[in-house]
């Protein structure tokens, strides 16, 4: 056994995967809904293997990490997960594309993911990634038949074979330096011999294109806003949330395991980064009209404001992006939970202008989507204010005053257009009434909703929940 | 005596099938030149131990990338007269690239002959690179080998995803009715009387 349990979550999922695909074939149809549900118990077993379980150390040589780090990144993941599949069920059913195997590609997708937050080696990076990407690829493009859906996949396959050249390229570079795909050797090479030469450099920036290019960040987000709006909705909110994290926790490791001597190589590129997709995230989003689109430009933004606390550096730096992430991991579960209810008689609806005077037809809904945009703008006492508290505080602490005054002004660009939605809502003429939501959605949106109102979640700002968040961080170093 | 005349006999035909792909008119003889060459270079390969790459070039290239082109050189109505007719504009492009290509390959030939051959880590004597590779593919990178499958699954699952069209009305094959079927079920023996008909 010994060091199996280290990959309790991951050996669950890919045996539940290959086990869930049998059935399916055989099964047919009739089978879907069970695999769906078969699904979730397995993705809610993944996230919360490693919390339960607790084993520390590494597998396979170095190969697969298991830390605190890695076990609460893989709880979110999995929650986050889970919760995309929950509330992908209704609309599935009623799009006439419920085929059992998008559950499975959502297991592989994870199973990817978990591969990549526990990376400890260039060869496991590469291949967390890839297992990843190609699910994801495969449930943009779901819908075959609508045009859209079809275009986005292709789209975000073609860049993203793009960016696995470029992440190949950097890898290469590295291994051909320092002689070593490990990670702790690839760290100790570079204490040995003191100045990383440009090699490593330029290795260490093609890495990190690459791995940005996951992460949506300016100025490699070309794909997002096409690719969100394309994709069937529960899909582009599953892309907003659990892929971003895994990819994120995977920067995280790479700059804070084996490059962590060489912070002023990486801080500079992260810092471009953040900038860049704050500044894209904020302007870009003003014009759009399209509330996926809008979603896609809010997520380059928030992806900026994580990296800004990952740019301090440190385990406050990594406290901050964990607390950052998680509030909007929340989030954006409860935001597409209720752009999911945007349901007229004629179909769905993704206008911003189909929200105006929802709150005399549908008070609820109205007032959690005022919930999810009031946080998301980072408005005080809601939990996205806390979220960016904690990610621009390491890295004020930390003499980068000048990259929070751009956040901030960002934030505060950003929030125009999240007012603007919330006007929509409550100010303008009411257009056509959305039809009954299935309770599933409704009890997702309400407990994300009730999760970032301030007060219930304050225990998750104090004591038990923030330890947690900073063992975590500090199991890096 | 014998490894050099092979290495000659073989890397004959190999210029000579090269020199067809691009020279052959019909682009399915092109093709069957490219399998020719692969072939040579499969042997080459042997020539030199590195008979776990030959055995790799036959099935992959021969066996897999070969056949694709094959498929994609019959399926596509490709007029290569048309796309042939450019040849003498864009000879000079050409022609340097084919010089920079040479240059390099002169200087990669003679580095090696100048040094001593250098390889990144020897196998040990006596043992074939076939079971070298098996010594840690399946122990130090059984972890990788398995999540490489797993993504090739992915792909293969994706693939018939986004193609496979479940037809109504389509008539299947079913063996084991095939296989029940008896001489009574399949065979009417009606006697008739001479000189009646069948009516």
């Amino acid at each position: 056994m010994g060091q199996f349990t280290f990959l309790f979550g991951e050996i669950v999922l890919a045996v539940s995967a290959l086990v869930l695909l049998m059935v399916g074939a055989f099964g047919g149809s009739k089978s879907t809904s069970f695999i769906r549900y078969a699904s979730i118990v397995a993705l809610l077993i993944f996230g919360f293997a490693g919390v339960f379980l607790n084993a520390q150390g590494s597998s396979f040589d170095g190969a697969f990490l298991s830390d605190k780090f890695s076990h609460y990144v893989k709880a979110l993941i999995g929650i986050a997960a889970a919760s995309a599949l929950w509330f992908s069920r209704d609309y599935f059913k009623r799009e006439r594309l419920d085929q059992f195997e998008y559950s499975i590609l959502m297991l592989f997708a994870v199973l990817g993911m978990g591969v990549m937050v526990s990376a400890g080696n260039l060869l496991t990076l590469y291949i967390g990634i890839e297992m990843q990407s190609l699910a994801l690829y495969v449930m943009a493009a779901f819908n075959r038949d609508s045009l859209r859906a079809s275009e986005a996949g292709l789209k975000y396959f073609v860049l993203g074979a793009l960016s696995s050249g470029m992440l190949l390229y950097g890898t290469s570079l590295i291994y051909g330096f320092t002689g070593t795909l490990d990670f702790a050797e690839i760290a100790m090479h570079l204490e040995q011999t003191g100045n990383p030469g440009a090699g490593i450099i330029a290795g260490l920036v093609f890495l990190l294109s690459g791995l940005a290019f996951k992460i949506s960040a300016a100025p490699f987000h070309m794909w997002t806003p096409d690719v969100y709006e394309g994709s069937p909705t529960p899909v582009t909110g599953f892309f907003a949330g659990a892929p971003k994290l895994a990819a994120l926790a995977l920067i995280t490791r790479v700059i804070m395991g084996p490059f962590e001597g060489m912070e002023a190589a990486w801080q500079q590129v992260i810092i471009v980064l953040a900038v860049l997709s704050m500044v894209i995230g904020a302007v870009g989003a003003l014009t759009q009209t399209n509330i996926k689109r809008l979603m896609a430009y809010s997520s380059i933004a928030n992806m900026g404001y994580a990296l800004v606390a990952l740019a301090a550096g440190g385990a406050g730096g990594v406290t901050g992006m964990l607390i950052f992430m998680s509030i909007y991991l929340i989030t954006v579960i409860g935001a597409f939970a209720c752009i999911l209810q945007m349901r007229t008689r004629d179909g769905m609806v993704e206008q911003i202008s189909d929200l105006g005077g929802l709150s005399h037809s549908n008070m609820p809904l109205a007032s959690f989507i005022t919930m999810m945009m009031f946080s998301l703008a980072g408005i005080p006492f809601f939990m996205g204010f806390f979220g960016k508290w904690y990610a621009f505080a390491p890295a004020f602490n930390s003499g980068l005053a000048w990259l929070v005054v751009i956040a901030l002004i960002a934030s505060v660009v950003g929030a125009f257009y999240y007012l603007r939605i919330i006007k929509t809502i409550w100010f303008d003429e009411q257009a056509q009434s959305f039809v009954k939501a299935p309770v599933s959605l409704s009890f997702l949106s309400s407990a994300a909703g009730l999760l970032i109102f301030p007060i219930l979640l304050l225990p998750f700002v104090a004591a038990p929940a923030r330890n947690v968040i900073e063992a975590a961080a500090s199991s890096l170093f | 005596m014998l490894p050099a005349l092979a290495f000659y006999a073989l890397s004959a035909v190999a210029i000579a099938a090269a020199f067809m792909v691009i020279a052959a008119r019909n682009p399915v003889h092109s093709v069957m030149f490219l399998i020719t060459t692969f072939f040579s270079a499969a042997g080459l390969f042997i020539l030199m131990g590195a008979e776990f790459l030959a055995l790799l070039l036959v099935m992959v290239y021969v066996g897999a990338v070969a056949v694709l082109f094959l498929f994609v050189v019959m399926m596509l109505d490709v007029d290569f007269a048309e796309m042939k007719k450019g040849f003498l504009q864009n000879l000079p492009v050409g022609a340097i690239v084919a010089v920079i290509l040479l240059t390099e390959m002169i200087l990669v030939g003679a580095a090696s002959l100048s040094g001593e051959a250098t390889s990144v880590q020897p196998a040990a004597e006596g043992v074939s690179n076939i079971r070298a590779l098996g010594d840690v593919l399946y122990t130090e990178y059984a972890f990788f080998f398995e999540a490489v499958g797993l993504i090739l699954l992915v792909a293969m699952i994706g693939a018939i995803v986004l193609t496979l069209r479940s037809r109504d009305g389509v008539k299947r094959q079913n063996i084991s009715d095939q296989i029940a079927r008896t001489r009574e079920d399949g065979v009417e023996l009606v006697d008739v009387e001479p000189n009646q008909g069948i009516g």
